[in-house]
């Protein structure tokens, strides 16, 4: 149990050389190790952190910017939906306007159709009736109807006015050319003399005259003494009726087209042309029978 | 029967002696010194390292804590002399695991050595704190007549650091002597392992003491 001093010795030096050693290669490489790991773990958790705080920022500018995107994407969404709407009534009310358009028009044009068929009808109508009575007429104008034309024209001539007997005279006296008689069948003798007679009592003096057949005025007879005209016959009658029939037509028409109903069922339409062509057949009937009395 | 190391001479001129103690504490020198610059020249600073730096970290890490504990709020400026005490006195007393082996710490010269060293750094720490006259005033701590007092306790703590260590480490080396001879097969392995726990806990009871040593002149200057 001796305490070697020179041992002693050595090893306070060997042991200050230790502490020398170990710090130089052991404690300072390890602690600046441990510092500079635990700095750069600080940093990288500050990092980290604040990349943390960034994304969280980021993650609510987002969600704000989603909502907004939404929001305005309803807005958008509602705002086209009632743009579409109001489009769609524009179009459907345009279409309707359209058809209502073309349905009218057609209407129109089937009416306006329906106007020029039953004109033709009405003017194939009239012209058929005054065909077939002017045939009638025409068949019936025996010798016993002829006759009593002359007689008519006969009972005209005295029953004309003192003017016209003047106007008769004048136009006798400035010619002497005979007077014409023209009539749709040949007169028989003895109603010759019965107009040369009442004529020269008119004219008061013996003049010729000359008499002639003209198919063309339908049971009718005609004088002619330098320009003045004096007639009877069925046919003036009819083209003075078809005058007037056309006048009533044309009256008519115009009325309508001045109305102008908006709709009308078929049921009307059918009462109209009823009443087209009643009036016509009236017309024809008055003037029949007005022709056959006179 | 040789009781100290100290008595296997090899060689001597004078006063100048090269005996066992000197020897392993030199071979302990180069084994730490080379296993730290082995160990320390690939340090890496990444969050990744390699097992060794991280054996090395945790061993530094708990020694710079054990001191914090104590009351020094620096560890790095004495983790240099602390931390050394208890490397070197912990791998010379875990070395006894290799046959034929003799720690210098059972050698009262090394125990003695180290005790002087610990109360050479007390005043040193002392004054490097707070300057030779602040340090000196602790002696006068809490009166003047506390003085002689104050002297004693440093001398006689020095005296009993430097016996307690060497006592259980000589003493443990001889028990496992002493038992080969009578018991020479399995008894002698768990006094070993025993002397390895003894070992270990003597290295950690001198570096604790200096520690506490140091942080009472630091603090008392303070």
């Amino acid at each position: 149990m001796k305490i070697n001093w020179f041992t002693v010795i050595a090893q306070v030096i060997n042991f200050l050389i230790l502490v020398w050693l170990l710090k130089r290669f052991l404690y300072k490489p390890i602690l600046n190790a441990i510092d500079e790991r635990e700095k750069k773990i600080i940093s990288q958790l500050k990092d980290a952190e604040a990349k943390e705080e960034k994304a969280e920022k980021e993650k609510v500018e987002f969600k704000q910017k989603n909502d907004t995107f939404d929001l305005e994407k309803k807005e958008l969404m509602d705002k086209t939906i009632a743009e579409t709407n109001v489009q769609r009534q524009k179009l459907l009310d345009e279409a309707r306007t359209e058809a209502n358009k073309l349905s009218s028009k057609l209407e129109e044009t089937s009416k306006e159709n329906r106007k020029k068929l039953n004109q033709e009808i009405a003017k194939k109508t009239q012209q058929e009736v005054f065909a077939i009575a002017r045939k009638t007429l025409a068949d019936l104008a025996s010798v016993s109807l002829e006759e009593q034309s002359v007689n008519i024209f006969v009972k005209r001539i005295e029953e004309l006015t003192e003017e016209e007997k003047k106007k008769f005279i004048e136009a006798f006296k400035a010619t002497s050319k005979p007077i014409l008689i023209q009539s749709t069948f040949e007169l028989p003798h003895k109603q010759q003399i019965e107009i040369k007679k009442s004529i020269q009592e008119i004219l008061g003096a013996k003049t010729h005259f000359e008499f002639k057949t003209a198919p063309e005025l339908i049971s009718g007879i005609e004088l002619m003494a330098n320009g003045y005209k004096l007639a009877w016959s069925i046919s003036e009658y009819l083209d003075s009726m078809e005058k007037d029939i056309s006048e009533i037509l044309k009256e008519k028409s115009k009325e309508k087209t001045e109305k102008k109903p908006e709709t009308k069922t078929k049921h009307d339409v059918k009462e109209d042309t009823d009443e087209k062509i009643e009036p016509k057949k009236k017309v024809v009937f008055e003037k029949k029978a007005e022709s056959e009395k006179k | 029967m040789k009781l100290s190391p100290d008595e296997t001479v090899f060689w001597q001129h004078g006063f100048i002696t090269i005996n066992l103690t000197i020897v392993t504490t030199w071979i302990l020198m180069l084994l730490l010194a080379v296993a730290s610059w082995v160990i320390t020249r690939k340090l890496k600073k990444g969050i990744h390292i390699s097992r060794w730096q991280s054996m090395l970290e945790i061993i530094i890490i708990t020694i710079k804590n054990q001191i914090k504990e104590i009351g020094l709020n620096k560890p790095e400026e004495y983790i240099g002399f602390i931390g050394t005490l208890f490397l070197f006195i912990a791998v010379a007393n875990l070395c006894i695991i290799f046959p034929w082996y003799q720690p210098p710490t059972g050698s009262l010269s090394t125990t003695v050595a180290l005790a002087i060293c610990v109360f050479m750094a007390v005043p040193f720490f002392g004054i490097e704190k707070s300057g030779v006259l602040g340090y000196l005033k602790s002696y006068l701590q809490p009166t003047f007549i506390m003085l002689p007092f104050n002297l004693i306790s440093e001398i006689s703590r020095t005296i009993a650091l430097a016996v307690r260590l060497f006592g259980n480490i000589m003493s443990g080396g001889m028990i496992v002597a002493i038992l080969l001879t009578i018991t020479p097969f399995i008894f002698p392995i768990v006094m070993n392992a025993l002397g390895l726990l003894t070992g270990m806990v003597q290295a950690y009871i001198f570096s604790i003491l200096a520690t506490v040593y140091i942080a009472a002149a630091v603090q008392e200057s303070g």
